[in-house]
């Protein structure tokens, strides 16, 4: 569906991608992992038009982006960011009103859609008429979650979604985020830091480093054959629980 | 947004609808001082007498501002004095011309002058009686000998070519402290002792109220001054028995009349209408207002020079901080030229606009309007920068056009500052629109000005007070607004 060919992105004094070309295969579930400053959001902001290539070419449905209408693309995506990007002046529904709104829904379907949604992410309805300030960490993330769903886009961009939740309902999140992804059937590009939510959720790691792909495949993949001593270090990196004194 | 919007045009239509009847035909203007305001309604009445609608735009502010508003059309006559003609507006008269030679000079400017009223009001110099005996002074040249004296002139007379620095070059005096000060404060400051030397006219009712010694001219420095009225000539087309009514003013008035209108008015605080009815032997005739009736007129004038204004300025400044903000280059041109338009001097202002717009409300609004606009595109410009910048690319992934993407989340989120910058602006106004009295605008400022001419504390209280309760009320009402118009997540205070 995604595809990035040789594509190079220079930002004043930093080359953020380096010859980089990656496919993303409709339905498929993807996490591009890596320590900060190695690209992986930058491949994001690249296919929702947030950042121009300076080389190579960026390619939906086989259609180089520059020739497709920025606005199409973007309705066909679902974005969500690490703080929610929320709007503030706005009540939960009427962030999840604004863009079916404006493509002539009806009241009544946008209230369904939420409706629907609410119980997918397992948010209660009720919550939906408070202010983003007024929500919880997790709530508010569900609220982007439903936000980038409401128009049911074919694909999901999720960037460190769960960055800034507290362990417990992160893990909470982890759980929920598999079964939607498990039942929604859409092409999902995620991009987080942490190993082991990588794993969870996605069936395929692009593990990057300075801007360059590192390895790309199946976590086991990962784990037998690395590539380099650099992939083992960042596997090696999810640190495990002590084991338990008998 | 739109709502803000819709309040303000609805506010400035309402005002605007309120404000201003049509022009009756003759409009008679005057200067800020009470004689040519007496003569004004002196001027007024007789055309009431003789079947002709008048009506008189007074102390609309000095020579200059009468003179442009004449030429302008904007009033059709005024009370003038030969000498302000030769020395001031027909550069190149020999100081000795006679009406027939100033007449002539007038008629290729469209302007006529009517004989002279009966009367001359020269400029003179007084000083207090006693300090004048103390220190033997008796004539201006006797000024040379007291270098310290301090003077205090009205600052039409610091300005003039005929005025202090021609005097100064006459009499070579060597005075170093002097000072400009509006004519009535002088009156005051001499009375005090806080000056000792001031210009008078020769028919000033405070020359005999404070014992003033007008000092000798004794070198015939001062030109004759007197009293006439101008006049457009094509009045005559329009109301050929206004210039006969003018007219048969000419001689009626002398030296002591005029004085005795003069202190009627300044010192035993008669209205001029009353005065200038007393004078021709008619009835005043004009509805007494009462206070209260009064202080709600001027409340409608003024509401109307700061609502319109400022629903103009809104018009004009939202789009103007909205376009600054999204191009860089031209808000640094924007933000420089409202900048530059916001030291320009508040008097000047409305001087400026008189070429533009007359006198009256419009110039005041004109130059309320440009006050207007820093503010509030300043503070547009600082809300629409100011949102985070993750929140405008939450926006633009989600596929929305520009136009949607301003109204419903950029200017929303802006909002708190721009309706700061409108507080700043209407709060400004109301206190900047008290200067409007000076070009005819009405409002506050009316009795204040009024209240300085005449020394009347309580007149000065009359607009001073009211001003100060708007600028309070503006301020409340905004605030009111702002807690209306905030979106709910944008308050202070809403936290999980």
């Amino acid at each position: 569906m995604f595809a990035l060919h040789r594509v190079q992105v220079r930002y004043p004094g930093v080359l953020a991608l380096d010859d980089v070309s990656l496919d993303f295969a409709r339905g498929q579930v993807c996490a591009l992992i890596g320590s900060s400053g190695s690209g992986k959001s930058t491949v994001l902001r690249l296919l929702i038009g947030l950042v121009r290539p300076t080389a190579g070419e960026v390619r939906v449905d086989g259609m180089p982006l520059a020739t497709t209408s920025l606005q199409d693309i973007r309705r066909r995506l679902g974005y969500v960011i690490q703080e929610g990007g929320l709007f503030p002046h706005l009540s939960g529904r009427d962030n999840l009103a604004l863009l079916p709104r404006h493509l002539g829904w009806t009241r009544e379907r946008i209230a369904a859609r939420c409706n629907e949604l609410a119980e997918r992410v397992r948010l209660p309805v009720s919550a939906l008429q408070r202010y983003p300030a007024e929500l919880s960490g997790g709530q508010r993330q569900r609220v982007a979650l439903m936000r980038a769903l409401m128009t049911d886009p074919p694909a999901l961009l999720l960037d460190e979604p769960l960055g800034a939740l507290d362990p417990i309902v992160r893990h909470e999140l982890q759980t929920q985020l598999r079964d939607l992804f498990d039942t929604l059937d859409k092409t999902v590009i995620l991009v987080t830091h942490d190993v082991a939510e990588a794993a969870w959720l996605a069936s395929r790691l692009v593990l990057m480093r300075d801007g360059r792909v590192v390895q790309d495949g199946g976590i086991a993949d990962l784990q037998r054959t690395p590539t380099n001593d650099y992939v083992r270090r960042f596997l090696d990196s999810a640190r495990r629980l002590p084991e338990r004194p008998a | 947004m739109r709502r803000v919007l819709g309040i303000a045009m609805l506010l400035a239509v309402m005002l605007a609808a309120g404000a201003h009847a049509a022009p009756p035909p003759v409009r008679i203007g005057s200067k800020a001082f009470t004689e040519s305001v007496v003569l004004g309604e002196v001027a007024r009445l007789s055309l009431r007498e003789h079947g002709i609608a008048a009506v008189h735009r007074r102390s609309l502010g000095g020579t200059r501002i009468l003179w442009r508003a004449l030429r302008e059309g904007d009033i059709d006559a005024y009370p003038e004095y030969t000498g302000t003609l030769v020395q001031e507006l027909l550069p190149g008269t020999p100081a000795d011309a006679d009406l027939a030679m100033l007449r002539a000079r007038l008629r290729p400017l469209g302007i006529g002058v009517t004989d002279s009223l009966g009367f001359e009001d020269s400029y003179a110099v007084g000083m207090r009686a006693t300090r004048a005996d103390a220190l033997k002074i008796a004539t201006i040249s006797d000024l040379r000998a007291h270098p310290d004296l301090r003077f205090g002139f009205s600052n039409e007379f610091m300005d003039r070519d005929d005025g202090w620095r021609g005097l100064r070059r006459a009499y070579a005096l060597p005075q170093r402290d002097v000072r400009g000060m509006d004519h009535d404060l002088a009156y005051r400051a001499l009375a005090q002792g806080a000056i000792d030397l001031t210009d008078v006219y020769t028919t000033d009712a405070e020359i005999p109220y404070h014992h003033l010694r007008v000092l000798r001219d004794d070198r015939h420095y001062f030109p004759p001054y007197r009293a006439v009225f101008l006049y457009r000539l094509d009045l005559a087309q329009r109301v050929p028995d206004a210039i006969e009514a003018l007219r048969a003013l000419a001689g009626r008035i002398d030296v002591q009349a005029m004085q005795r209108m003069n202190a009627a008015v300044k010192l035993d605080g008669r209205s001029e209408t009353d005065v200038a009815a007393a004078f021709l032997g008619v009835s005043a005739a004009s509805p007494v207002q009462g206070m209260a009736a009064r202080i709600l007129q001027r409340t409608r004038e003024h509401l109307a020079l700061v609502g319109i204004s400022l629903g103009l300025a809104l018009l004009l400044a939202v789009p103007l901080g909205i376009l600054a903000a999204r191009w860089r280059r031209l808000g640094h041109v924007v933000m420089a030229l409202t900048g530059v338009l916001q030291t320009v001097p508040s008097l000047a202002m409305f001087v400026f606009m008189i070429p533009l717009f007359g006198i009256g409300a419009g110039p005041a609004i004109a130059a309320l309007f440009l006050y207007s606009l820093l503010p509030i595109v300043r503070n547009t410009h600082a809300g629409l920068t100011g949102i985070d910048p993750a929140l405008l690319e939450s926006a633009a992934v989600m596929g929305l056009p520009a136009r949607v993407r301003l109204l419903r989340i950029e200017l929303p989120l802006a909002m708190r500052s721009i309706l700061a910058g409108v507080k700043i602006a209407a709060v400004i106004n109301v206190g900047t629109a008290t200067l409007g009295a000076l070009i005819g605008a009405g409002g506050y400022g009316q009795p204040i000005l009024t209240g300085i001419r005449l020394d009347d504390l309580g007149l000065i209280l009359q607009g001073a007070v009211p001003a100060a309760a708007l600028a309070l009320l503006v301020q409340g009402v905004f605030e009111g607004l702002e807690r209306y118009l905030m979106p709910r997540g944008l308050r202070p205070g809403v936290n999980a």
